[in-house]
């Protein structure tokens, strides 16, 4: 019986201190004619043998590429450190550490985390982490509209990542938010600080400011931020957390800097694995702190007087707030959590400067390349991070194909998203993209497109 | 367990002492207190807040637990006790003198409306069974 | 010691980012970071060193009992890791094109038609990352499968008092008003109550079965009927479906839609708080609200639906597909069990549970409801001990933690007093809970004989009783340079 320890000899035992005649008798309350049972469409067990064999076989089918895809997911490189640890049992299977003196390791490493993050954010405090970026963004934007009590309206620029603002509309629209679209310079691929005041002229929540934003340029976040503010309005800042080793953390954005920073933490040693699992982290002003969702760990001392950590502010929480709590959210994503402290402290602060801007001069490398074939070009003159859009002269999904024949995986069509945007391609660099790796991607796509001159 | 027999109660667990110049003050009783355990956090209303009666207007924090407050009274309120902010134990500590705010009512005659002592020490004889 | 106090400025390793300094960079000065990210600098080894000393600070599965109530603490098969974390499958992007994902994807598939099997609904998606997304999204088709038919004055939804606080919480990020009712002296639904509550404002009733007073509602057709004759729709919260797996269908039950916890029943691993998983099935009904993306197979080829093919959609709940990595080993788990395996798992989770809850009786342990059967879990009460001595649930949960056992669930649900809910898991053996059983009453001695040693406890533990006051009042989140 897989995974099942019991003999026949403890089972007659066991039903005999019961006092039941057999293991069926225990389901004597569950009324007869709801009883089905019957799982005609689950295969037979497998051995692990077996398992593994298809398991490789699939896995296999799928193979591997050379990836130029970003938006909103990430190829790192992960030191073998990170997962050999994170995979420990002590730390894979564990519970919410709601027993804090049995839990210090898992604890203390969220503590750990949290200091990380509060920095790599400049804000005051970070929680345990949230699902992914795009439910953080959601979360956020139930925050500052509990924070800021008077506006449910929450203006979110068309920068920001499609899907991110699709699950933000899917959370909130039962809660009577209005999610208000702001349009971007289609020239810059920006939002123009100066556009934006027939928007502000109503009362508002919150203005969302994506940094870099989905077409990885980077946004006059200064300015935005400034302006919000001036409006008496909170400002919830989207960042990518690798970028934040090279860029301005949202915490010191403008003359008062951004009050939520969210985002997606998958570049932080997460594998890409098909878009899950990852983790949403959420970092915020101190003034914010009880507005914020999931869990928090703080530090204080046993009865010994000796540091210790336990999950706290626990009254915000649906356990015991039930109706009344900040979410209904119970756990953090706590083993990409555990993945992405160790992956930081490995890095350390120069290791992941390095790392960012390795990805950010792989990309001005890849799109001066790149530029030299005919027919392409920037399609935003802003400056970008490490991932561009670029105009190409031929139909997209044909190019893509014809550059996957190549083992190249040569970026994401934007048209889906950006109808206007026709013909036009988002490339992403990381530092694991070597100048062979350029090489090849500019020369294959520079024979492909020699049919569309 | 003594009640104060100068103060008016509610069943919700608020105690309200009526000043001379008119207006009230509302706190949390003992027993309160005691369910909630160590407070660790008050949230208490903007002053010149118009509340109804029983609307929720602060939020008393323990590890454990969290209470709503309700205002025994509608009315209008005058001041807030800014130092709980700081040290919520004061509430565990001496709650008939650790109030939460004042109320200018609405109608001052409401407070006869209001459980007296003997009251609310049945009040809480009848939530024990 | 902190990760941040082994630091030394300028160590790092040099083998795990690039060894020379970028050449290019063309980004606005303005735009630059000038206050340094407070990471540590350490060695490889400090890291590995580190981190691995906090892991041993923690209980788990795969070193204690852990007989957790409502969260299913079973073994999690090492195989299932170790097949989700194939190369291929960690290096696929999840927006790489379908054709370079049919490996992939086909996992998908298949585990989304085991899952309508095991739970006896029309549709299955795979996207909700948590329990607590799981639900968001189960009542989202509630209220938007209403909305679709005009009918706009169901504002409530009915909540059992002994349900988990996700519930409410969940009802009211949807725009409903939570309607409580009580639970008879038997661990049921109160009947009557539930037929005073509900109405034509019912948008519908969250139910888990068995419950979380782990008893099976005996009456869950009749509550059906009432819940449906008025119009509404009926949720079950699938926390405590390892008990019935095989057995029952929440489908079978009458709930139109179910949210499934694969950390829980299909052992993907709890990982100190996450990543879960939890597929929402539904009734034929809701079959156009669900959230996408789901996996279809046509014509050999495995596709994601989108906005065009499922357009009455709730939407997108997450930025891709849900916790992908999850669902991979939850595929693993189930194919490992087969369909016979899964009504094991039923059997000997329950089996467990019983034997467990008579030989606690047998030693002394009030029983919350002595009168019912144990699903795969049960309620022990402290009550009359803390009246008479002082010592509660808390204080002999900490005292478990000193033998080397996890502690059950305490004070939930909350309507029992001083309780311990306790879930031993099918994958538990007789000698394991026989010496949990033991170390139970080695404490019920100690409570009488030195009730202040018990009240103290934990005394073996890397630290005792922690100030959780103190970390309330003076809030300490993060860590700060000297």
């Amino acid at each position: 019986m897989p995974f099942i320890p019991h003999t026949e000899e403890d089972v007659e035992e066991m039903l005999a201190s019961i006092g039941a005649a057999s293991i069926e008798e225990l389901f004597d309350e569950i009324p007869p004619d709801l009883k089905t049972g019957n799982l005609s469409r689950v295969p037979p067990g497998m051995t692990e043998m077996e398992i593994t064999r298809l398991m490789h076989e699939r896995a296999q089918a799928d193979g591997f590429y050379l990836n130029f895809i970003g938006a909103g997911a990430y190829e790192h490189h992960i030191p073998a450190a990170v997962w050999q640890i994170t995979t420990r049992g002590e730390f894979y299977s564990s519970y919410t550490p709601y027993q804090a003196e049995a839990s210090q390791g898992t604890l203390q490493l969220l503590y750990e985390y949290q200091t990380m993050m509060a920095s790599l954010t400049g804000m005051d405090v970070s929680n345990a982490s949230l699902y992914d970026g795009a439910t953080a963004l959601a979360e956020a934007a139930l925050m500052a509209v509990r924070q800021h009590k008077t506006s449910r309206r929450i203006l979110v620029p068309g920068t920001a990542h499609p899907t991110y603002r699709k699950v933000l509309r899917a959370i909130v629209r039962n809660q009577d938010i209005e999610v208000v679209e702001i349009p971007f310079d289609p020239e810059s691929g920006q939002v123009i600080p100066e556009q934006l005041d027939p928007f502000g002229q109503e009362e508002f929540a919150a203005l969302v400011v994506p940094q870099p934003n989905f077409f990885g340029v980077l946004e006059q976040v200064d300015t935005l931020t400034d302006w919000a503010h001036k409006k008496n309005s909170l400002v919830i800042a989207v960042v990518n957390p690798m970028s934040l080793a090279m860029l301005t953390p949202p915490g010191e954005w403008g003359t008062k800097g951004a009050d939520i920073a969210v985002g997606e933490g998958q570049p932080l040693g997460i594998p890409l694995s098909s878009g899950g699992p990852y983790f949403g982290f959420m970092a915020c002003k101190q003034e914010l702190v009880r507005q914020m969702p999931g869990r928090i760990i703080g530090k204080t001392v046993d009865l010994d007087n000796k540091p210790g950590f336990v999950l706290t502010l626990q009254a915000r929480e649906q356990h015991i707030r039930r109706s009344k709590a900040t979410s209904n959210i119970c756990t953090n994503q706590g083993l990409m959590v555990t993945a992405a402290t160790i992956y930081m402290s490995l890095l350390g602060p120069e290791g992941l400067r390095r790392v960012a801007a390795q990805s950010h001069a792989n990309l001005l490398q890849l799109v001066e390349k790149l530029e030299t074939i005919p027919g392409v070009k920037r399609a935003h003159s802003g400056f970008c991070f490490h991932e561009a859009a670029l105009k190409l002269p031929g139909p997209i999904d044909e190019i893509l194909q014809a550059l996957k024949a190549q083992g190249i995986l040569g970026g994401l069509s934007l048209q889906d998203y950006y109808p206007a945007l026709s013909n036009t391609l988002l490339v992403c660099t990381t530092e694991t993209k070597t100048p062979v790796d350029l090489d090849k991607f500019g020369e294959v796509l520079g024979k492909i497109l020699k049919k569309y001159k | 367990m003594s009640i104060p027999t100068e103060l008016k109660y509610t069943k919700s667990h608020e105690w309200v002492k009526t000043e001379s110049d008119g207006t009230v003050t509302i706190g949390i009783t003992q027993h309160a207190q005691e369910l909630l355990g160590d407070m660790v956090f008050v949230e208490l209303p903007k002053v010149g807040r118009t509340l109804g009666q029983k609307e929720e207007c602060a939020v008393v924090e323990s590890v454990k637990a969290a209470a709503d407050v309700y205002s025994p009274l509608a009315g209008e309120v005058v001041e807030v006790n800014t130092e709980l902010e700081s040290s919520p134990e004061k509430i565990n500590q001496d709650p008939y003198h650790a109030w939460l705010f004042k109320l200018k009512p609405a109608n001052v005659a409401d407070v006869a409306n209001l459980l007296d002592a003997q009251g609310y020490e049945k009040a809480l004889e009848s939530e024990a069974h | 010691m902190l990760i941040f106090e082994h630091s030394r400025p300028g160590r790092r390793n040099y083998s795990q980012s690039p060894t020379t300094p970028a050449e290019k960079q063309a980004i606005p000065q303005n735009l630059l970071r000038k206050s340094p990210v407070l990471l540590p600098e350490v060695s490889e080894m400090d890291a590995v060193r580190h981190y691995t000393r906090l892991s041993q600070k923690n209980f788990s599965i795969d070193t204690e009992f852990y007989p957790l109530g409502s969260c299913t603490m079973k073994y999690n098969p090492r195989a299932c890791n170790a097949l989700a974390m194939l190369p291929q499958f960690l290096a696929r992007h999840p927006l790489a094109p379908e054709d370079t994902g049919q490996g992939f994807l086909a996992c998908m598939y298949e585990l989304q038609e085991i899952l309508k099997d095991v739970t006896g609904m029309a549709g299955v998606s795979l996207t909700p990352m948590a329990g607590a997304q799981g639900e968001l999204i189960g009542v989202m088709m509630i209220r938007a499968y209403h909305e679709a038919r005009g009918d706009k004055k169901r504002t409530e939804i009915i909540v059992p008092d002994a349900a988990h606080g996700t519930n409410p919480a969940t009802a009211v990020m949807c725009g409903y008003k939570v309607v409580e009712i009580t639970t008879d002296k038997e661990g049921n639904v109160d009947m009557d109550a539930l037929k005073a509550a509900v109405g034509p404002q019912t948008a519908g009733l969250m139910l888990t079965n068995p419950s979380t007073l782990g008893v099976f509602e005996k009456n869950i057709s009749e509550m059906s009927r009432i819940v449906h004759e008025a119009g509404g729709l009926l949720y079950y919260d699938g926390a405590n479906l390892n008990a019935v797996l095989g057995k029952v269908k929440p489908g079978d039950m009458g709930f139109d839609v179910i949210h499934i916890n694969l950390h829980k029943t299909f052992s993907t691993p709890h990982g100190g708080g996450g990543p879960g998983a939890a597929p929402v099935g539904v009734a034929e009904r809701l079959l156009p609200y669900l959230p996408i993306p789901m996996v279809a197979h046509e014509k050999g080829v495995y596709r994601w639906l989108t906005e065009e093919d499922v357009p009455q959609t709730i939407g997108r709940l997450s930025a891709h597909m849900g916790n992908a990595g999850v669902l991979l080993r939850a595929y693993i788990y189930v194919r490992l069990l087969g369909a016979e395996g899964m009504n094991r798992i039923s059997q000997y989770a329950t089996l467990n549970a019983n034997y467990l809850m008579a030989e606690l009786r047998k030693a002394g342990f009030e029983i919350a409801y002595p009168t019912r059967r144990a699903s795969h879990e049960f309620i022990v009460t402290l009550k009359e001990i803390k009246e008479r001595t002082g010592v509660t649930a808390m204080n002999l949960a900490k005292r478990l933690l000193d033998k080397g056992y996890h502690a059950p669930t305490t004070y939930f649900p909350i309507l029992i007093p001083e309780c311990l809910l306790i879930e031993p898991a099918e994958t538990e053996s007789k000698q394991t809970l026989d010496a949990f059983v033991t170390a139970m009453k080695e404490i019920l001695q100690e409570i009488e004989d030195q009730p202040d040693m018990v009240k103290s406890a934990p005394h073996n533990m890397p630290l005792r009783k922690l100030d959780d006051v103190r970390a309330a009042r003076e809030l300490d989140l993060a860590w700060k340079p000297q």
